[in-house]
Protein backbone atom coordinates (compact mmCIF):
# COMPACT_ATOMS: atom_id res chain seq x y z
CA UNK A 1 0.00 0.00 0.00
CA UNK A 2 0.99 3.50 -0.43
CA UNK A 3 0.61 6.29 2.07
CA UNK A 4 -0.07 5.72 5.94
CA UNK A 5 -2.83 3.64 6.62
CA UNK A 6 -6.67 5.41 7.27
CA UNK A 7 -7.66 4.88 10.11
CA UNK A 8 -11.22 6.30 10.53
CA UNK A 9 -12.56 6.51 14.58
CA UNK A 10 -16.25 6.69 14.60
CA UNK A 11 -17.95 9.58 16.47
CA UNK A 12 -20.81 8.59 18.23
CA UNK A 13 -21.14 11.34 20.89
CA UNK A 14 -18.90 9.13 23.57
CA UNK A 15 -17.07 12.17 24.05
CA UNK A 16 -13.02 12.02 24.26
CA UNK A 17 -12.08 12.07 20.63
CA UNK A 18 -8.99 14.60 20.81
CA UNK A 19 -6.70 11.47 22.67
CA UNK A 20 -7.56 8.44 20.21
CA UNK A 21 -7.02 10.44 17.10
CA UNK A 22 -3.98 12.14 18.26
CA UNK A 23 -2.53 8.50 19.82
CA UNK A 24 -3.18 7.03 16.23
CA UNK A 25 -1.21 10.15 14.73
CA UNK A 26 1.86 9.76 16.59
CA UNK A 27 2.38 5.87 15.93
CA UNK A 28 1.96 7.12 12.10
CA UNK A 29 -1.31 6.69 10.82
CA UNK A 30 -3.67 9.08 9.68
CA UNK A 31 -6.90 9.20 12.00
CA UNK A 32 -9.96 10.61 10.40
CA UNK A 33 -13.27 11.13 12.52
CA UNK A 34 -16.34 9.64 11.26
CA UNK A 35 -19.72 10.67 12.31
CA UNK A 36 -21.53 9.34 8.88
CA UNK A 37 -21.40 6.76 6.70
CA UNK A 38 -19.62 8.72 3.86
CA UNK A 39 -16.83 9.02 6.09
CA UNK A 40 -15.62 5.36 5.70
CA UNK A 41 -14.96 5.57 2.13
CA UNK A 42 -11.43 4.99 1.32
CA UNK A 43 -10.02 4.01 4.88
CA UNK A 44 -8.11 1.00 5.81
CA UNK A 45 -9.51 0.16 9.29
CA UNK A 46 -12.13 1.49 12.08
CA UNK A 47 -11.78 2.45 15.86
CA UNK A 48 -14.50 2.42 18.24
CA UNK A 49 -13.64 4.24 20.86
CA UNK A 50 -15.60 4.82 23.76
CA UNK A 51 -16.46 5.86 27.33
CA UNK A 52 -20.08 6.20 28.51
CA UNK A 53 -23.22 3.65 28.58
CA UNK A 54 -23.74 1.03 26.24
CA UNK A 55 -27.80 1.68 25.44
CA UNK A 56 -27.27 5.42 24.54
CA UNK A 57 -24.03 4.34 22.16
CA UNK A 58 -26.39 2.40 20.40
CA UNK A 59 -28.80 5.01 19.81
CA UNK A 60 -26.41 7.05 18.58
CA UNK A 61 -24.76 4.80 16.43
CA UNK A 62 -27.64 3.84 14.82
CA UNK A 63 -29.02 7.78 14.30
CA UNK A 64 -26.21 7.97 12.69
CA UNK A 65 -26.75 5.44 10.52
CA UNK A 66 -23.17 3.47 11.47
CA UNK A 67 -24.33 0.58 13.23
CA UNK A 68 -25.24 -1.33 9.98
CA UNK A 69 -21.74 -0.04 7.94
CA UNK A 70 -20.23 -0.86 10.56
CA UNK A 71 -21.43 -4.74 11.05
CA UNK A 72 -21.16 -4.62 7.49
CA UNK A 73 -17.05 -3.74 7.06
CA UNK A 74 -16.35 -6.53 10.28
CA UNK A 75 -18.22 -9.46 9.00
CA UNK A 76 -16.06 -8.53 5.15
CA UNK A 77 -13.04 -9.54 7.33
CA UNK A 78 -11.86 -5.61 7.45
CA UNK A 79 -9.35 -4.30 10.33
CA UNK A 80 -11.78 -2.95 13.38
CA UNK A 81 -10.54 -2.29 16.75
CA UNK A 82 -13.03 -1.40 19.86
CA UNK A 83 -12.11 -0.19 22.73
CA UNK A 84 -13.52 -0.14 26.29
CA UNK A 85 -17.26 1.03 25.54
CA UNK A 86 -16.67 0.31 21.40
CA UNK A 87 -15.08 -3.21 22.50
CA UNK A 88 -18.24 -4.68 24.86
CA UNK A 89 -20.61 -3.11 21.66
CA UNK A 90 -19.07 -5.90 19.63
CA UNK A 91 -20.90 -8.58 22.02
CA UNK A 92 -24.54 -9.81 21.45
CA UNK A 93 -26.05 -7.60 24.55
CA UNK A 94 -24.82 -5.64 27.85
CA UNK A 95 -26.17 -6.02 31.00
CA UNK A 96 -25.53 -2.38 31.55
CA UNK A 97 -29.17 -1.11 31.08
CA UNK A 98 -30.29 -4.45 29.12
CA UNK A 99 -28.85 -2.75 25.72
CA UNK A 100 -29.19 -5.13 22.54
CA UNK A 101 -25.19 -4.29 20.80
CA UNK A 102 -24.26 -5.40 17.77
CA UNK A 103 -23.65 -8.99 18.13
CA UNK A 104 -20.28 -9.44 16.49
CA UNK A 105 -18.94 -11.10 18.58
CA UNK A 106 -21.03 -13.71 20.54
CA UNK A 107 -21.26 -13.19 24.47
CA UNK A 108 -22.48 -10.63 26.91
CA UNK A 109 -21.02 -7.86 28.17
CA UNK A 110 -21.97 -7.87 32.28
CA UNK A 111 -21.18 -6.33 35.54
CA UNK A 112 -17.64 -6.67 37.62
CA UNK A 113 -18.53 -8.99 40.22
CA UNK A 114 -16.31 -8.77 43.60
CA UNK A 115 -14.47 -5.39 42.68
CA UNK A 116 -13.05 -4.03 45.60
CA UNK A 117 -13.94 -0.34 43.96
CA UNK A 118 -15.78 0.46 41.41
CA UNK A 119 -15.72 1.69 38.70
CA UNK A 120 -12.38 0.08 38.26
CA UNK A 121 -10.23 3.35 38.04
CA UNK A 122 -6.71 3.28 36.80
CA UNK A 123 -3.59 0.90 35.58
CA UNK A 124 -3.65 -2.52 35.83
CA UNK A 125 -1.91 -5.59 34.51
CA UNK A 126 -2.54 -6.67 31.36
CA UNK A 127 -1.43 -10.65 31.70
CA UNK A 128 -1.23 -12.43 28.32
CA UNK A 129 -3.57 -15.48 28.00
CA UNK A 130 -1.98 -16.40 24.42
CA UNK A 131 0.93 -14.36 22.24
CA UNK A 132 -0.85 -11.83 19.79
CA UNK A 133 1.11 -9.27 17.17
CA UNK A 134 -1.30 -7.12 19.07
CA UNK A 135 1.38 -6.91 21.83
CA UNK A 136 4.55 -7.21 20.12
CA UNK A 137 6.95 -5.44 21.97
CA UNK A 138 5.38 -5.28 25.45
CA UNK A 139 6.22 -6.94 28.46
CA UNK A 140 3.81 -9.33 29.36
CA UNK A 141 1.60 -8.09 32.69
CA UNK A 142 2.43 -4.29 31.41
CA UNK A 143 0.23 -1.95 33.34
CA UNK A 144 -2.61 -0.26 30.76
CA UNK A 145 -5.49 2.26 32.38
CA UNK A 146 -9.00 1.24 32.66
CA UNK A 147 -12.12 3.11 33.35
CA UNK A 148 -14.67 1.18 33.36
CA UNK A 149 -17.60 -0.93 35.18
CA UNK A 150 -19.23 -3.69 32.93
CA UNK A 151 -16.66 -6.33 31.04
CA UNK A 152 -17.57 -8.89 28.07
CA UNK A 153 -17.60 -12.37 28.78
CA UNK A 154 -17.27 -14.27 25.29
CA UNK A 155 -18.98 -17.57 24.76
CA UNK A 156 -15.77 -18.46 22.39
CA UNK A 157 -12.65 -18.93 24.81
CA UNK A 158 -10.55 -18.81 21.87
CA UNK A 159 -10.29 -15.18 21.30
CA UNK A 160 -9.17 -14.13 24.79
CA UNK A 161 -5.81 -12.66 24.76
CA UNK A 162 -5.47 -11.36 28.09
CA UNK A 163 -7.02 -11.05 31.00
CA UNK A 164 -7.28 -8.42 34.09
CA UNK A 165 -7.77 -9.33 38.00
CA UNK A 166 -9.47 -6.60 39.64
CA UNK A 167 -11.53 -8.60 41.94
CA UNK A 168 -11.76 -11.77 39.71
CA UNK A 169 -10.44 -12.07 36.35
CA UNK A 170 -12.37 -10.40 33.60
CA UNK A 171 -11.47 -10.54 29.80
CA UNK A 172 -8.99 -7.49 28.71
CA UNK A 173 -8.29 -8.36 25.15
CA UNK A 174 -9.62 -10.35 22.15
CA UNK A 175 -8.81 -10.89 18.66
CA UNK A 176 -10.91 -12.42 15.99
CA UNK A 177 -9.33 -12.55 12.43
CA UNK A 178 -8.90 -8.95 11.77
CA UNK A 179 -11.36 -7.95 14.73
CA UNK A 180 -9.87 -6.58 17.92
CA UNK A 181 -11.04 -5.80 20.81
CA UNK A 182 -9.72 -3.56 24.45
CA UNK A 183 -11.11 -3.41 27.71
CA UNK A 184 -8.18 -0.97 28.32
CA UNK A 185 -7.11 2.84 26.92
CA UNK A 186 -4.56 2.63 24.81
CA UNK A 187 -4.53 5.93 23.88
CA UNK A 188 -4.27 6.84 27.98
CA UNK A 189 -1.82 4.11 28.42
CA UNK A 190 1.49 6.42 27.93
CA UNK A 191 4.21 3.83 25.73
CA UNK A 192 2.68 0.74 26.24
CA UNK A 193 -0.61 1.70 24.89
CA UNK A 194 0.86 3.69 21.71
CA UNK A 195 2.67 0.42 20.90
CA UNK A 196 -0.39 -1.64 20.93
CA UNK A 197 -1.82 0.98 18.62
CA UNK A 198 1.37 0.84 16.76
CA UNK A 199 0.92 -2.89 16.33
CA UNK A 200 -2.62 -2.36 15.20
CA UNK A 201 -1.60 -0.39 12.60
CA UNK A 202 1.41 -2.23 11.28
CA UNK A 203 -1.46 -5.29 11.52
CA UNK A 204 -3.91 -3.20 9.24
CA UNK A 205 -0.60 -2.36 7.08
CA UNK A 206 0.53 -5.70 6.57
CA UNK A 207 -3.16 -7.00 5.82
CA UNK A 208 -3.77 -4.30 3.59
CA UNK A 209 -0.72 -5.06 1.32
CA UNK A 210 -1.47 -8.96 1.59
CA UNK A 211 -5.12 -8.14 0.59
CA UNK A 212 -3.55 -6.06 -2.43
CA UNK A 213 -1.43 -8.25 -3.49
CA UNK A 214 -3.21 -11.78 -4.10
CA UNK A 215 -6.80 -10.24 -3.50
CA UNK A 216 -7.12 -12.83 -0.30
CA UNK A 217 -8.56 -10.62 2.53
CA UNK A 218 -8.82 -11.93 6.14
CA UNK A 219 -12.24 -12.59 6.65
CA UNK A 220 -13.55 -13.47 10.43
CA UNK A 221 -12.91 -17.09 10.83
CA UNK B 1 -3.54 -5.60 40.72
CA UNK B 2 -4.89 -2.46 40.08
CA UNK B 3 -1.75 -0.25 40.72
CA UNK B 4 -1.72 2.72 43.58
CA UNK B 5 -1.81 6.15 41.44
CA UNK B 6 0.14 9.40 41.76
CA UNK B 7 -1.07 12.48 40.55
CA UNK B 8 0.32 15.84 40.23
CA UNK B 9 -2.34 18.31 40.29
CA UNK B 10 -1.08 21.90 38.57
CA UNK B 11 -3.23 24.68 39.01
CA UNK B 12 -3.66 26.91 36.39
CA UNK B 13 -4.49 30.57 35.71
CA UNK B 14 -5.43 31.78 32.49
CA UNK B 15 -3.75 29.16 30.63
CA UNK B 16 -0.49 29.41 32.97
CA UNK B 17 0.36 27.08 35.73
CA UNK B 18 0.49 29.47 39.13
CA UNK B 19 1.22 28.35 42.36
CA UNK B 20 0.82 29.64 45.65
CA UNK B 21 -0.83 29.15 48.75
CA UNK B 22 -4.90 28.62 47.88
CA UNK B 23 -5.11 31.79 45.11
CA UNK B 24 -2.26 34.01 47.20
CA UNK B 25 0.94 34.68 45.96
CA UNK B 26 0.53 33.24 42.73
CA UNK B 27 3.81 32.72 40.40
CA UNK B 28 3.62 31.58 36.96
CA UNK B 29 5.70 27.93 36.24
CA UNK B 30 5.21 27.80 32.78
CA UNK B 31 2.72 26.17 29.95
CA UNK B 32 0.24 23.40 32.01
CA UNK B 33 0.94 21.31 28.71
CA UNK B 34 5.07 20.92 28.71
CA UNK B 35 4.71 20.34 32.04
CA UNK B 36 1.84 17.75 31.99
CA UNK B 37 3.67 16.09 29.32
CA UNK B 38 6.82 15.96 31.60
CA UNK B 39 5.05 14.67 34.27
CA UNK B 40 3.82 12.07 32.29
CA UNK B 41 7.33 10.97 30.88
CA UNK B 42 8.27 10.99 34.11
CA UNK B 43 5.64 8.21 35.01
CA UNK B 44 2.46 10.10 36.68
CA UNK B 45 -0.55 8.12 36.38
CA UNK B 46 -2.80 10.99 35.69
CA UNK B 47 -2.62 14.91 35.06
CA UNK B 48 -5.16 16.94 37.54
CA UNK B 49 -5.51 20.51 36.00
CA UNK B 50 -7.29 22.62 38.79
CA UNK B 51 -8.70 25.93 37.03
CA UNK B 52 -8.72 28.98 39.27
CA UNK B 53 -9.28 31.91 36.80
CA UNK B 54 -12.12 33.75 37.67
CA UNK B 55 -15.27 32.65 36.06
CA UNK B 56 -15.34 35.28 33.52
CA UNK B 57 -12.59 35.27 31.89
CA UNK B 58 -12.24 31.16 31.85
CA UNK B 59 -14.39 29.90 29.11
CA UNK B 60 -11.73 28.94 25.87
CA UNK B 61 -8.42 29.10 27.88
CA UNK B 62 -8.52 25.93 29.88
CA UNK B 63 -10.19 24.00 26.96
CA UNK B 64 -7.31 24.72 24.60
CA UNK B 65 -4.63 23.44 27.48
CA UNK B 66 -6.51 20.35 27.63
CA UNK B 67 -6.54 20.48 23.68
CA UNK B 68 -3.06 20.70 23.92
CA UNK B 69 -2.25 18.05 26.59
CA UNK B 70 -4.27 15.77 25.37
CA UNK B 71 -2.60 15.79 22.20
CA UNK B 72 1.03 15.65 23.44
CA UNK B 73 0.42 13.37 27.03
CA UNK B 74 -1.25 10.33 26.68
CA UNK B 75 -2.17 10.04 29.89
CA UNK B 76 -5.75 10.35 31.59
CA UNK B 77 -6.45 14.46 32.31
CA UNK B 78 -9.29 15.37 34.92
CA UNK B 79 -10.31 19.15 34.87
CA UNK B 80 -11.73 20.78 37.93
CA UNK B 81 -12.71 24.52 38.51
CA UNK B 82 -15.54 26.24 37.15
CA UNK B 83 -17.50 23.60 34.94
CA UNK B 84 -21.43 24.12 36.17
CA UNK B 85 -23.46 22.66 33.59
CA UNK B 86 -23.72 19.42 31.66
CA UNK B 87 -23.15 20.97 28.34
CA UNK B 88 -19.91 22.78 29.46
CA UNK B 89 -18.66 19.32 30.90
CA UNK B 90 -19.28 17.93 27.16
CA UNK B 91 -16.97 20.69 26.26
CA UNK B 92 -14.20 20.12 28.40
CA UNK B 93 -14.67 16.18 27.80
CA UNK B 94 -14.62 17.16 23.50
CA UNK B 95 -11.26 19.03 23.95
CA UNK B 96 -9.69 15.99 25.68
CA UNK B 97 -10.12 15.24 29.11
CA UNK B 98 -11.45 12.21 30.57
CA UNK B 99 -12.88 13.04 33.56
CA UNK B 100 -14.71 16.17 35.36
CA UNK B 101 -14.07 17.11 38.87
CA UNK B 102 -16.93 19.57 40.61
CA UNK B 103 -16.85 20.65 43.78
CA UNK B 104 -18.39 24.26 44.84
CA UNK B 105 -21.05 23.75 42.00
CA UNK B 106 -21.81 20.17 43.26
CA UNK B 107 -22.18 21.31 46.60
CA UNK B 108 -24.66 23.98 45.53
CA UNK B 109 -26.16 21.60 43.16
CA UNK B 110 -25.74 18.25 43.63
CA UNK B 111 -28.38 16.72 41.03
CA UNK B 112 -25.33 18.18 38.82
CA UNK B 113 -23.71 15.43 39.43
CA UNK B 114 -26.56 13.20 38.56
CA UNK B 115 -26.99 14.49 35.21
CA UNK B 116 -23.34 14.83 34.68
CA UNK B 117 -23.17 10.84 35.47
CA UNK B 118 -26.18 10.18 33.13
CA UNK B 119 -24.85 11.72 30.20
CA UNK B 120 -21.16 10.70 30.44
CA UNK B 121 -21.29 7.87 32.89
CA UNK B 122 -20.00 8.07 36.53
CA UNK B 123 -16.32 6.90 35.95
CA UNK B 124 -16.54 10.70 34.21
CA UNK B 125 -17.50 12.65 37.05
CA UNK B 126 -15.16 13.32 40.24
CA UNK B 127 -16.30 14.40 43.37
CA UNK B 128 -13.91 17.01 44.99
CA UNK B 129 -14.51 17.40 48.75
CA UNK B 130 -12.80 19.67 50.69
CA UNK B 131 -13.09 19.38 54.38
CA UNK B 132 -11.72 20.65 57.51
CA UNK B 133 -11.72 18.96 60.99
CA UNK B 134 -14.99 20.46 63.67
CA UNK B 135 -13.73 20.55 66.89
CA UNK B 136 -14.18 17.33 69.11
CA UNK B 137 -16.20 17.71 72.37
CA UNK B 138 -14.68 15.13 75.01
CA UNK B 139 -15.62 11.84 73.80
CA UNK B 140 -17.29 12.55 70.62
CA UNK B 141 -16.56 11.13 66.99
CA UNK B 142 -14.45 13.26 65.19
CA UNK B 143 -16.52 15.24 62.33
CA UNK B 144 -15.44 17.69 59.06
CA UNK B 145 -17.07 20.02 58.21
CA UNK B 146 -17.36 20.39 54.01
CA UNK B 147 -16.08 24.06 52.76
CA UNK B 148 -15.48 25.49 49.57
CA UNK B 149 -13.47 29.19 47.85
CA UNK B 150 -10.40 27.56 48.90
CA UNK B 151 -11.66 27.19 52.18
CA UNK B 152 -12.95 30.47 52.80
CA UNK B 153 -16.69 29.62 53.12
CA UNK B 154 -18.57 27.05 55.28
CA UNK B 155 -21.18 24.56 54.08
CA UNK B 156 -23.87 22.92 56.40
CA UNK B 157 -22.41 19.37 55.09
CA UNK B 158 -20.46 16.79 57.21
CA UNK B 159 -17.73 16.08 54.74
CA UNK B 160 -18.26 12.16 55.12
CA UNK B 161 -22.00 12.28 54.48
CA UNK B 162 -21.45 14.79 51.83
CA UNK B 163 -18.77 11.90 50.27
CA UNK B 164 -21.77 8.87 50.89
CA UNK B 165 -24.33 11.25 48.98
CA UNK B 166 -22.29 12.45 46.25
CA UNK B 167 -21.24 8.48 45.35
CA UNK B 168 -25.62 8.19 45.72
CA UNK B 169 -25.93 10.99 43.41
CA UNK B 170 -23.19 9.22 40.49
CA UNK B 171 -19.94 10.31 41.32
CA UNK B 172 -17.23 7.68 40.17
CA UNK B 173 -14.53 9.04 42.48
CA UNK B 174 -13.73 10.92 45.24
CA UNK B 175 -11.10 13.55 45.26
CA UNK B 176 -10.91 14.51 49.31
CA UNK B 177 -8.65 17.25 50.36
CA UNK B 178 -8.02 18.41 54.18
CA UNK B 179 -8.03 21.98 54.36
CA UNK B 180 -6.17 21.52 57.32
CA UNK B 181 -3.16 20.02 56.07
CA UNK B 182 -3.67 21.61 52.57
CA UNK B 183 -0.56 23.43 51.97
CA UNK B 184 1.21 22.57 54.83
CA UNK B 185 3.43 19.52 54.41
CA UNK B 186 2.12 17.97 57.45
CA UNK B 187 1.04 14.81 56.17
CA UNK B 188 -2.40 13.89 54.98
CA UNK B 189 -5.27 13.21 57.51
CA UNK B 190 -5.55 9.37 56.73
CA UNK B 191 -8.47 9.19 59.38
CA UNK B 192 -10.80 11.71 57.06
CA UNK B 193 -9.33 9.74 54.20
CA UNK B 194 -10.20 6.07 55.72
CA UNK B 195 -13.51 7.63 57.32
CA UNK B 196 -14.80 7.93 53.58
CA UNK B 197 -12.50 5.34 51.94
CA UNK B 198 -14.44 2.19 54.01
CA UNK B 199 -17.73 4.22 53.36
CA UNK B 200 -17.90 4.04 50.17
CA UNK B 201 -17.30 1.61 46.87
CA UNK B 202 -15.75 3.92 44.07
CA UNK B 203 -11.87 5.22 44.28
CA UNK B 204 -10.65 8.20 46.48
CA UNK B 205 -8.34 10.15 45.95
CA UNK B 206 -6.06 11.92 49.19
CA UNK B 207 -5.15 15.56 48.57
CA UNK B 208 -3.96 17.76 51.07
CA UNK B 209 -0.38 18.13 53.18
CA UNK B 210 2.07 15.13 51.31
CA UNK B 211 5.50 16.33 52.21
CA UNK B 212 7.32 13.52 50.97
CA UNK B 213 7.08 9.79 49.98
CA UNK B 214 6.34 8.07 53.60
CA UNK B 215 3.23 10.40 53.30
CA UNK B 216 1.99 8.64 49.85
CA UNK B 217 2.73 5.26 52.04
CA UNK B 218 0.75 5.89 54.74
CA UNK B 219 -2.03 7.78 52.62
CA UNK B 220 -2.66 4.48 50.75
CA UNK B 221 -2.02 2.15 53.92
CA UNK B 222 -4.24 4.09 56.90
CA UNK B 223 -5.81 5.73 54.24
CA UNK B 224 -7.44 3.10 52.39
CA UNK B 225 -6.76 5.86 49.52
CA UNK B 226 -6.58 4.50 46.28
CA UNK B 227 -4.58 7.44 44.82
CA UNK B 228 -2.34 10.22 45.88
CA UNK B 229 -2.64 13.83 44.33
CA UNK B 230 0.55 16.42 45.17
CA UNK B 231 1.12 19.97 43.85
CA UNK B 232 4.13 21.57 45.70
CA UNK B 233 6.36 18.76 46.09
CA UNK B 234 6.88 17.78 42.73
CA UNK B 235 6.75 21.02 41.11
CA UNK B 236 9.42 22.51 43.38
CA UNK B 237 11.29 19.49 42.19
CA UNK B 238 11.50 18.20 46.27
CA UNK B 239 11.08 14.60 45.04
CA UNK B 240 10.02 13.20 42.02
CA UNK B 241 7.34 10.59 40.72
CA UNK B 242 9.87 7.65 40.49
CA UNK B 243 10.97 8.96 44.57
CA UNK B 244 7.51 8.40 45.42
CA UNK B 245 6.76 5.12 43.31
CA UNK B 246 10.01 3.51 45.01
CA UNK B 247 8.63 4.69 48.43
CA UNK B 248 5.09 2.77 47.41
CA UNK B 249 6.79 -0.17 46.19
CA UNK B 250 9.60 -0.77 48.59
CA UNK B 251 6.05 -0.61 51.13
CA UNK B 252 4.97 -2.91 49.19
CA UNK B 253 1.95 -1.35 47.03
CA UNK B 254 1.09 -2.10 43.67
CA UNK B 255 2.86 1.13 41.42
CA UNK B 256 3.37 1.45 37.93
CA UNK B 257 6.67 1.86 37.30
CA UNK B 258 8.42 2.92 34.16
CA UNK B 259 10.70 -0.08 32.48
CA UNK B 260 14.13 0.88 32.58
CA UNK B 261 13.61 3.85 33.70
CA UNK B 262 13.92 2.69 37.69
CA UNK B 263 13.74 -0.40 39.71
Amino acid sequence: MTGPVRVAVLDYGAANMVSITKALTAVGAEAVVAAEPSALSGIDAIVIPGVGAAAPAMVHLRERGLSEPLREWVRAGRPCLGICLGFQLFFDASDEADAQALGLLAGRTVGLVDAPTLPHIGWNSVDAVRPHPLFDGVADGSYFYFVHSFAPVPSDEGIVVARTTHGRPFVSAVAKGSLYGLQFHPEKSSEAGLRVLANFVGLVAAGASAAGSDAAGAPVA
Amino acid sequence: MLARRVIPCLDVDKGRVVKGTRFLNLTDEGDPAELAERYAHEGADEIVFLDITAAHERRGTMLEVVRRTASRAFVPLTVGGGVRSVDEMRDVLRAGADKVSFNTAAVADPALLAACADRFGSQAVVCAIDARRLPRPDGAEQRWEVVTHGGRRTTELEAVEWAIRAVGMGAGELLVTSMDRDGTRSGFDTQLLAEIATRVRVPVIASGGAAGPDDFVTAVRDGKADAVLAASIFHRRIFSIADVKAAMAAAGLPVRQLEGRDA
